[in-house]
């Protein structure tokens, strides 16, 4: 198994989120999660990026054959779990080549693969650019610094792109996107899809999934998987939303 | 090697402090302590004039009378002038060097260690450096090229030798040696530093620099530094700062004078990582610097940039006074305080001339146990009609058991001045710091990244080699800090 989600108990400040949640992810499988808002999906997300203010109740999530509680939020990404943010924070005045170029490394230090040179690098992050239509302009920039919603969704699927990650995970990236952002990301996406990786969608709206094709939809209400099936769900959910989950 | 320099080396590796080791080389000092004799035996050994030394005498005396400015937000213990070596050259050095091969080896060893260019192929790059090892200049790179344009760069022990002139009109022009304790300390003992003439119209076209290291125990470093730009001269001139690791701790009190004529630019880059002391606040730099630029023409123009990691103590104000009509001053600074380091830093800009304006960038860092001030007086004298002020100070927290200080006067007797000031305070963003990990960074370099970027504005104003260096300087000063 990929990814193994095992009766999975979260809790933040006293409130039970996620409760006994399961969930598996094969290689080369894309999955997404729907369900209303404070369905716990936000939290899901960060769990499996790693973030420390979550206290964690019971049960276990398999990665690639490690224990992902044993991994700090770094060894994750550096193991190739990528999550992109629903709102990604700017970082005035940090560049995202010397950024990300940081990034591709500490990851290939990981998995004992040869650094990037500098000048590869920028090429590199120049072409994916282009084929992701994103404005060369862009990249002189500050990360996320007075970015639009629309860009910095597009900066997000950019980074993807580079640090080529096993398992995507993509948190609501669709929100506050109009249809030619829509586009642009989704195509990001399908073109980075291989047999070898992974992608979880967590989107609230049926719309994401017009462009890219899940291979299966759960449905998330009150912190569990209360459906899984195949995309025949989110025609479900497009027409009679998820009152008939709750 | 003798036990001193394993346990300094010794100490370096468990410290980290990249630059802390010790050369060896019989030196030559007077008795400790200060008096008439201990002036006399520099004026001496400098083979100076009548006149300096008089020059010397007056200021001492003025000292004597004279008790160390209080208004800083910093403690430690009082220092005993009486224990303090006031001169200390490396044997033999009353004659300079005329080419590489008559310095001793060992010299040009730290200097290498040190990443400094001395021998002139490596100075292709373009930096002329005079070297200032405790307290005798030893090397003068690229003299030749720039005599040529009529520049003269050279000690400023020398220049009192060959151009008593321009020493007499402009030494102490900027910073009366009864300005306080610190000039009239050091006016009286001051040994070497760097000076620098620009003649008219001549635009420098390398940046000069200085790179000065305190070497010798308990040796106080007095440099004195000079420039002046004259009518339509433009130079950029950059000082850094290295000393190996001492368990006690050092006084340092430079003086720098900038005087820019009509139409003139001096733009002056510091970085300063002299031993801060160690993590129990034991050891480190007490630097009490004095450092004035006279905006005396029309147009003229001074700019400051610092970059401050070192220093158990920083007690420094790089000021600007704008006499000349449209003159120009700016102020921009970084300064990084760690473990038990206390900075109290800003600037001075005085506003006499006409439409004259100036402007301040402050970025000050907390991280440990440290104490981070800005102070700055910004004044509109009575004739100084439209005259503009921008301040910008912000202040980065990392922890929760360091300060950050803003002091602020401004000060304005006429009322078509403009001033601008903004301040904030912010702790380290966690979310900024979750998102760069998800990345793959490590705590560390996040950190590292997003103090470099909160400090951009700063660092792009230093020239961009050095900018380099600065940026790794300031990654090395985090080190171990977070956790």
């Amino acid at each position: 198994m990929f990814l193994e989600i095992k009766d999975l108990s979260v809790k933040i400040e006293n409130k039970n989120i996620l409760k006994s949640l399961n969930l598996n992810i094969n290689k080369g499988e894309v999955h997404a999660i729907m369900g209303p808002n404070g369905s716990g999906k936000s939290t899901l997300a960060n769990v499996l990026a790693g973030k420390e203010d979550y206290e964690i109740l019971d049960g276990r999530i398999n990665f690639k054959d490690n224990d992902l509680f044993d991994l700090n939020i770094e060894e994750r990404a550096q193991e190739g779990l990528f999550l992109a943010f629903q709102y990604p924070v700017e970082i005035p005045g940090v560049n995202i080549t010397p950024f990300l170029h940081s990034a591709i490394n500490s990851k290939r230090k990981r998995m004992n693969e040869e650094e990037i040179d500098n000048l590869s690098f920028a090429k590199l992050l120049k072409s994916k650019a282009s084929d992701l239509g994103i404005n060369i302009d862009m990249l002189k920039r500050s990360v996320n610094t007075g970015f639009s919603g629309g860009e910095k969704k597009r900066y997000e699927i950019l980074q993807m792109s580079i640090l080529n990650p096993d398992l995507a995970i993509l948190d609501e990236t669709d929100s506050g996107l109009d249809i030619d952002a829509l586009k642009i990301v989704t195509d990001g996406v399908n073109k980075l899809k291989t047999k070898d990786n992974s992608f979880l969608i967590i989107t609230h709206y049926q719309k994401l999934l017009d462009y890219i094709k899940p291979d299966y939809v759960h449905v998330m209400v009150n912190g569990s998987i209360v459906k899984s099936g195949g995309s025949e769900i989110a025609a479900e959910i497009e027409k009679d939303g998820f009152q008939k989950f709750q | 090697m003798n036990s001193e320099t394993l346990n300094t080396l010794d100490s370096y590796s468990k410290n980290k402090y990249k630059y802390g080791f010790v050369t060896e080389i019989d030196d030559e000092k007077p008795k400790k302590g200060l008096n008439e004799d201990t002036i006399k035996f520099i004026s001496l050994k400098k083979n100076e004039p009548e006149w300096m030394l008089d020059w010397r005498l007056k200021a001492y005396s003025k000292w004597k009378k004279m008790k160390e400015p209080k208004w800083a937000n910093l403690s430690f213990p009082e220092i005993d002038y009486q224990d303090i070596y006031y001169y200390s050259a490396p044997k033999g050095f009353e004659k300079k060097p005329k080419d590489l091969s008559e310095v001793d080896p060992k010299l040009i060893e730290t200097y290498n260690k040190l990443g400094i260019p001395l021998e002139e192929q490596k100075v292709l790059a373009g930096v002329a450096v005079d070297v200032v090892f405790d307290s005798v200049s030893v090397a003068t790179t690229y003299k030749g090229e720039l005599e040529k344009l009529g520049i003269i760069f050279c000690s400023i022990g020398e220049a009192i030798q060959k151009h008593p002139d321009l020493i007499k009109k402009y030494l102490g022009s900027v910073i009366p040696p009864g300005d306080h304790s610190f000039s009239a300390l050091n006016s009286a003992v001051f040994t070497d530093g760097s000076f620098v003439y620009i003649p008219e119209g001549v635009k420098c076209p390398i940046e000069l620099s200085t790179y000065f290291r305190i070497n010798a125990e308990n040796t106080g470093q007095f440099e004195r530094t000079l420039i002046i730009a004259d009518k339509g001269s433009y130079v950029s001139y950059l000082e850094g700062c290295t000393a190996p690791k001492r368990d006690d701790n050092q006084l340092h009190a430079a003086n720098v004078e900038l005087i820019a004529l009509e139409d003139a630019e001096i733009k002056y880059s510091t970085v300063q990582n002299w031993y801060p002391g160690d993590e129990d606040g034991k050891g480190g730099i007490y630097n009490f610097v004095t450092k004035r630029g006279l905006c005396a023409g029309k147009n003229s123009k001074i700019s400051w940039t610092q970059v401050e990691t070192g220093s158990a103590i920083t007690w420094k104000y790089p000021s600007c006074i704008l006499k000349g009509d449209n003159s120009i001053g700016e102020f921009y600074s970084v300064a990084i305080t760690n473990n038990f380091q206390q900075a109290d830093t800003g600037t001075k800009m005085t506003h006499i001339g006409k439409n004259t304006k100036s402007k301040i960038i402050s970025k000050g860092i907390s991280l440990g146990k440290s104490q981070n001030t800005y102070r700055g007086e910004v004044s509109f004298l009575r004739k100084a009609d439209k005259a503009r002020n921008y301040t910008q100070c912000d202040s980065l927290l990392v922890g929760n058991q360091c300060g950050a200080h803003t002091v602020p006067y401004i000060d304005s007797k006429n009322n078509t001045a403009v001033i601008e000031h903004e301040a904030s305070t912010s702790k380290i963003n966690e979310d900024q710091l979750y998102y760069c990990r998800q990345r793959g960074l490590s705590h560390e370099e996040a950190v590292s990244l997003i103090v470099n970027g909160f400090c951009k504005q700063v660092l792009q104003e230093l020239p961009m080699e050095f900018a380099v260096e600065a940026q790794k300087l300031v990654s090395i000063s985090l080190e171990g800090s977070v956790g």
